[in-house]
Order: structure tokens, then sequence, then C-alpha cells
């Protein structure tokens, strides 16, 4: 199966990716980037985040919804049917397991040691790859997306804004931004 | 027959919960306590700590263990396949529109309003782990110096090290559970 489609890579890295993503679907983002974006090169950094919006403003986990579009985009429904089944086998079987002994599980010190640690190892990995995209759109010297970024950023924290509400007004504004400089260009 | 029953409640958890993890929440323990006598209250508490503490999107946790105490690894399989299929369908879609229509001038300045939007997201996604990780509650409590010390110290390690020496973010997880179970066991 493995012609000149990557779906063995593809699968394993799905697989792998899942087995580690704790403390909600986002630690996907820089995980995927780390592996598809710079390890692998097989997708762009700005079409990482047209992705990363799509699985976030369509319903169900974000982070199978981004395996889904990665493993599309890299070979096809095939591809995405891989994606998916790399992306809930690691939770499948460990929740499997652990629901035999859950309770033992859940009350064990150790186990509660390693979460906290880990969740403030989780915090750190993404605020680190939002300072490296937020460097990125401060660097494009244009005041649009710097006051989007701080709009959608106040609206989702402190006014919990819906989400696909947020993608949709962005939308919006960019789609307005572009056509009024799009006139304003056939105007000179 | 219950895996139908089991594959439709996934379905409907599946197609609403829009933004990830904790939205979803609500939506499960309508479906798996209220709608079907599935899990008690205190059984669904208890998946709700188990998904936190394991890798994996909370939707996919809860229809395995669900799955697994009402019907067995068919009753897992099933569950997990009603909570992916509605994002796999409008997933697909949205790529297939995203790369029929993305060489356009006016699709291109939507997605240039998008990408601030969804750095916003990640940022505000990452400040609630950390609020997490470090007072141990989802809203910033009323003692702002309530701090857990040995979270803040492994977050701040895990940062520098991450925007110094760019680490894969797998063994800043990985090594950050390790120092959470050797730095509570000796501080703690």
């Amino acid at each position: 199966m493995s012609g000149k489609k990557p779906y063995g890579q593809l699968f394993f890295s799905m697989l792998r990716l899942s087995a580690c993503t704790f403390g909600g679907g986002f630690v996907i983002i820089p995980l995927m980037r780390k592996r598809f974006v710079q390890e692998l090169g097989w997708l762009e950094e700005q079409e990482m985040l047209d992705l990363t919006a799509i699985a976030q403003s369509s319903p169900g986990a974000v982070a199978v919804n981004a395996a889904i579009l990665v493993g599309y985009r890299v070979a096809g429904p095939a591809g995405a049917a891989l994606a998916i089944l790399g992306s809930v086998l690691p939770p499948l079987v460990i929740i499997s397991v652990i629901s035999l002994f859950y309770r033992a599980f859940r009350s064990n010190s150790i186990v509660n040691f390693a979460m906290m640690g880990l969740l403030a190892g989780v915090a750190a990995v993404i605020l680190d790859v939002v300072a490296t995209l937020a460097q990125g759109i401060f660097r494009q010297k244009r005041l649009l997306p710097v006051v989007v970024l701080l709009a959608a950023f106040i609206a989702v924290r402190f006014f919990s804004v819906n989400i696909v509400l947020v993608i949709l007004l962005c939308g919006a504004v960019g789609a307005a931004d572009t056509l009024w400089r799009g006139r304003k260009e056939a105007e000179k | 027959m219950i895996y139908l029953e089991l594959f439709w409640a996934f379905v409907q958890i599946g197609l609403f919960s829009i933004g990830g993890g904790y939205a979803a929440m609500p939506l499960i323990q309508q479906q798996v306590v209220d709608v079907h006598p599935w899990l008690t209250m205190t059984q669904f508490a208890d998946v709700m700590a188990i998904a936190e503490m394991t890798p994996g999107p909370v939707a996919i946790n809860s229809a395995t263990f669900v799955g697994i105490q009402v019907g067995g690894l068919p009753g897992a399989l099933v569950a997990t396949a009603g909570c992916v299929l509605p994002a796999c369908v409008i997933v697909l879609t949205l790529a297939w529109v995203y790369y029929r229509f993305r060489g356009l001038t006016l699709v291109q300045g939507i997605l240039a309003a998008l990408r601030p939007a969804v750095v916003a997201m990640i940022a505000s996604a990452g400040l609630s782990l950390l609020i997490l990780a470090v007072y141990g509650q989802r809203t910033l409590p009323a003692d702002l110096t309530a701090i857990d010390w040995v979270a803040a110290a492994i977050f701040l390690t895990a940062l520098v090290v991450l925007r110094k020496w760019k680490v894969n973010p797998l063994y800043i997880m990985g090594g950050s559970a390790a120092a959470g179970v050797l730095l509570y066991l000796v501080c703690g």
C-alpha cells in the first residue's frame, strides 16, 4: 500500500500525535505543525492556520477534525480515513483498558502528579506556538491583522463569544477589506 | 437495539459540539445521563476526570467509555464511529471548498483575516490551560498569589527551553510529566 502516497507515515504520525494530545485538542496544533510543517514539509505554515480555522469551526473534536484535514490534504479521502483511524485508535485503546480499573487510576497520586506537571508543560507548548504565530502576524506590518488578533482574543477570552461567530465575523471583515482595497486600486 | 441507540446518541454529540472539549461536556451529560440511563451522575463525573487525564478528545474518550459500559467493545466502536461521522462529512466538505477556492483573491482576503483570529483562539485556550495548571481551577481565583509554584516552575522552564532550543514538544510534555512526579513527591 506504499505507492506514492505516504499512507504509512501519515497513519503512524497521527497515531503518535493522538496518543500525546493531553489537555484539550489545541495541543494537536503545535504537534502537527512540528511534524507536518517542519519535519515532513507536507503543509505550509499559512495552510496549517487555515486548516485550524476549519477544524475549529466545524462540529466535533478539534484534534480529529485537524487530522481529517491533514489526511485529506496529503492523500485524499483514503488519507482522511487513515488519519481518523490513527487519531481515534489511541484513545479507544487507552480508555478501554482504563475503564477496567478507572477508580484506582483516578485516585492514584503518581498519575495525578504526572498530570499536573503535564498540564503545565502543555500550556507552555501551546503558548510557545502562539508566540511564534503572533510574531509572523506582527511582522506583516499591517494594522488589520493585529486588530483582528486583539479583538478576537478579547471576544473569546473575556466575553466567551461563540467561536463560529468569531470566525464568520472575521471572515466578513477580511472580505470587506479585500473588496475595498480592490476598488481603491481600480480607481487609481 | 442498544448499538443503534449508542450510535445515534453520539452522532448528536458529535454534531452539536462545536469548539471542542469542554463545550461538549453538557451535551454528553444530557445524552448519557438524562436521555439514556447509561451512566449515573457520579460515573459521568468520573468519566470527565478520566477523559482529562488521558490523551485524546473528551468526546471520543467518553464515547469509548460509555460504549464499553453499555455494550462492550462493539459498543465502544459504534459510539466512537457515531461521534466522528458528522465531523467527517462537514470537515471534508469544507476542505474541498477550501482547496477549490483558496486561489481567489476574495477568499485569500477572508483567510488573511481568519488567521489572526485563529491565533487568538489558540492563545485563549493556552491561557485557560495555564490558569488550570497553576491555580488548579478554570477561572482566576480571588487570591492571585495562591500559585502552585511547582507547576509555575515547570511551565516557565518548558517555555524557556522551547523558545530557546526549539525542542520537540513531545519531549517537553514527557519531561513535564516526569518533573511533576519528581517535584510533587519531593515538595508535596
